[in-house]
């Protein structure tokens, strides 16, 4: 039987923008998306959708990719179908705008996941580079009573079961779950495959399903928020560097060596 | 759940011994709870937990919670989850703090999503607002070129503490405590999740996370082969290696060297950069060093926003005369 794989994918700022294009509106407490920088799929997302391809490169199974929020530059989020995913479904509604509420987009996703009958497994980014919350998924496992494993470097599925390499601060474990469960993983599960032309071609086709909140079977007593955001701000840096300059650059390597010692650091 | 009292602590009693970021999380709750003017109490699961008790009431515990079971001896997520659901529900606490440790970054959004409230995730620094008794967490949000200030809006009021954010107090053998037992019912079969091996890849010397002095390599370094030069730096000092995400994902070292947002955070005295750029996600992990050095060729590399003492130049040149040098003044 085809395992039947759900990917939470989100569309963010691009994390690795230059610093000095960062902004915040401190009126509405938000950061203003940098002009002529397209957003990206969630870098451990791409890893999300990684980890299913390879799972399909082995055995029977089917991904869709699922995602929550107001507005969507499309060509960016059909990357994950041009990877080689099956299906994309975009939860679209001014009420999604990306929120610091995990709460919330987790009730969203989880009513996704629902209505479109559930996922033996389902996989997700360790954290969305914008907020870092890092709480979604376990969110989404929480409310749909599903097994949780996260950091995974390695998913794997056998018999039932889904098997997950997890990282822990020295080194990592093997961890096993019945299916349905939820799995995140990280960058070291490696870098992402290249769309291909011909996974271009196929996602240019594919249309994705989109739901707004009236699609949705949300229920309003869980729509209360749980964060309130009082201010958000960039930190000031007063740090002085004090560039070391020799004759050349292993004399400056020596004169560093000279000033920690002076410092006593050393 | 109505309004709650008391700050309660998710201590970690591995081993029998109460961990080190209990105790960083006993300082940060000293003060809120004075601040409050409620009780600081500290629930501890797994099998033996007198010595564990004894020490979270001399870092400042006024209670602990004993909740002991065969099934907790070892961190499931399941078991853990269950206990704590049914001591906080027993207790009513208004504020919960948990480290975000491998375990905590697990439990504690599963516990908010359990009981039906939010999170402050990964916070820096936690305060009262007396008034209205809400807790105002500071967070690096945007890979952390930005700060959040959150609060939660239901009861219990749950805050992850970034691990090294605060400094233990000093232990107080004279303090006084009520130990209270808990007992909770687990059934085995509440287990979802079975670990079935650990694999542990040691870095060998000092330990990241500890040394006082760290030497870190970047991209820069153009292979794994530069880590060598690395290594020898850093033993000469008696500390330890780590590096950026871009050479991890190079595969140049494994992962456990990496510092930063998604690696790991350290706190050294000294901390030297050789051909990192200084991204907000990797400073994120070491904004907190004493004397930050960078050595990079780029002289417009934010890593130079950010240190102490800089040499702008190859490290290839800059690296051996460095290492030569401090060879010479601290082993005469
Ligand atoms: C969600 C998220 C989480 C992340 N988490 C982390 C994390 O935990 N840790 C982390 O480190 N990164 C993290 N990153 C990645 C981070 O954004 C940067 O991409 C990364 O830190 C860059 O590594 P680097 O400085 O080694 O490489 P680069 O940015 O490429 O910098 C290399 C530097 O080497 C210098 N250089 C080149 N050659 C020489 C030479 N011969 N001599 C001297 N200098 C030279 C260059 O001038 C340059 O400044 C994360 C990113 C995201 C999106
Ligand atoms: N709006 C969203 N749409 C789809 N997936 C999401 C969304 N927000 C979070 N996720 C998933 O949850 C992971 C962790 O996100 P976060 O908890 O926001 O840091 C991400 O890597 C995604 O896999």
């Amino acid at each position: 039987m085809a395992v039947k794989i759900g990917v939470l994918a989100k569309q963010v700022i691009d994390p690795e923008m230059p610093m000095a294009a960062f902004r915040i509106d401190a009126g509405s407490k938000k950061v203003v998306p940098p002009p002529n920088i397209p957003p990206v799929v969630n870098g451990f997302d791409e890893n999300a959708v990684e980890a299913a391809l390879k799972i399909k490169d082995a055995q029977e199974a089917t991904v869709t990719v699922i995602s929550a929020g107001s507005t969507f530059a499309l060509d960016v989020m059909k990357k994950p179908l041009s990877m080689g995913a099956d299906e994309l479904v975009l939860l679209q509604d001014d009420a999604f705008e990306n929120t610091i509420d995990s709460f919330l987009t987790a009730q969203l996703l989880a009513a996704a996941i629902r209505k479109l009958g559930g996922f033996d497994l389902i996989i997700c980014g360790r954290q969305a580079s914008d907020w870092d919350n890092a709480q979604v998924p376990l969110g989404v496992a929480e409310i749909l009573g599903m097994a949780s494993i996260s950091l995974g470097k390695k998913v794997d599925v056998q018999d039932g079961k889904v098997r997950v390499e997890r990282i822990i601060p020295d080194g990592y474990e093997v961890v096993e779950a019945s299916l349905p469960a939820l799995v995140t993983v990280s960058n070291e599960l490696g870098q992402p495959r290249y769309p291909t032309l011909r996974g271009i071609m196929a996602a240019t086709r594919k249309k994705p399903t989109i739901w707004s909140a009236a699609d949705l079977d949300l229920d309003a007593a869980q729509s209360e928020p749980r964060i309130t955001l009082r201010d958000l701000f960039v930190p000031v840096r007063d740090q002085k560097c004090e560039i070391i300059e020799g004759e050349n650059a292993a004399d400056s390597g020596r004169l560093l060596a000279l000033k920690l010692r002076e410092d006593k650091v050393i | 759940m109505a309004d709650g009292t008391g700050v309660l602590i998710l201590g970690d009693a591995t081993g029998g011994e109460l961990g080190s970021t209990t105790q960083e999380l006993l300082a940060a709750g000293q003060t809120i709870a004075s601040d409050l003017g409620e009780e600081l109490s500290v629930a501890l699961l797994g099998d033996t937990l007198d010595t564990a008790a004894q020490q979270a009431i001399a870092h400042g515990a006024q209670k602990v919670y004993a909740v002991n079971h065969p099934l907790l001896a070892k961190y499931q997520i399941d078991f853990h989850l269950s206990a704590l659901e049914a001591l906080c529900k027993e207790i009513a606490p208004r504020v919960v703090l948990v480290a975000r440790t491998s375990e905590g970054r697990e439990l504690a959004p599963r516990l908010a999503f359990r009981l039906g409230v939010g999170l402050a995730q990964d916070c820096l620094e936690v305060s009262v607002d007396a008034a209205e008794k809400r807790l105002l967490a500071n967070r690096p949000v945007y890979g952390g070129n930005a700060i959040a200030v959150v609060s939660c809006d239901q009861t219990p009021q749950i805050a992850a503490i970034r691990p090294k954010a605060y400094e233990p107090t000093a232990a107080d053998s004279s303090r006084q405590g009520e130990v209270i037992s808990f007992p909770v019912e687990l059934d085995a079969s509440l287990a979802r999740t079975m670990v079935v091996d650990t694999v542990i890849e040691e870095a060998e010397g000092v330990k990241l996370e500890d040394a006082t002095i760290v030497v870190s390599g970047g991209r820069g370094l153009g292979g794994p082969e530069p880590f060598a030069h690395l290594e020898e730096l850093a033993k000469i000092m008696g500390g330890a290696v780590g590096a950026s995400r871009a050479a991890v994902d190079s595969g140049w070292v494994p992962s456990n060297y990496q510092v930063g947002l998604t690696g790991k955070t350290i706190t050294p005295d000294l901390y030297i950069t050789v051909a990192i750029s200084g991204a907000s996600q990797h400073m994120a992990g070491c904004s907190g060093a004493k004397v930050i050095v960078a050595i990079n060729k780029d002289a417009e590399a934010n890593i130079f926003k950010e240190a102490r003492y800089g040499v702008v130049g190859d490290w290839e040149s800059v690296l051996p005369a460095l290492t030569a040098a401090v060879k010479e003044l601290t082993q005469g």
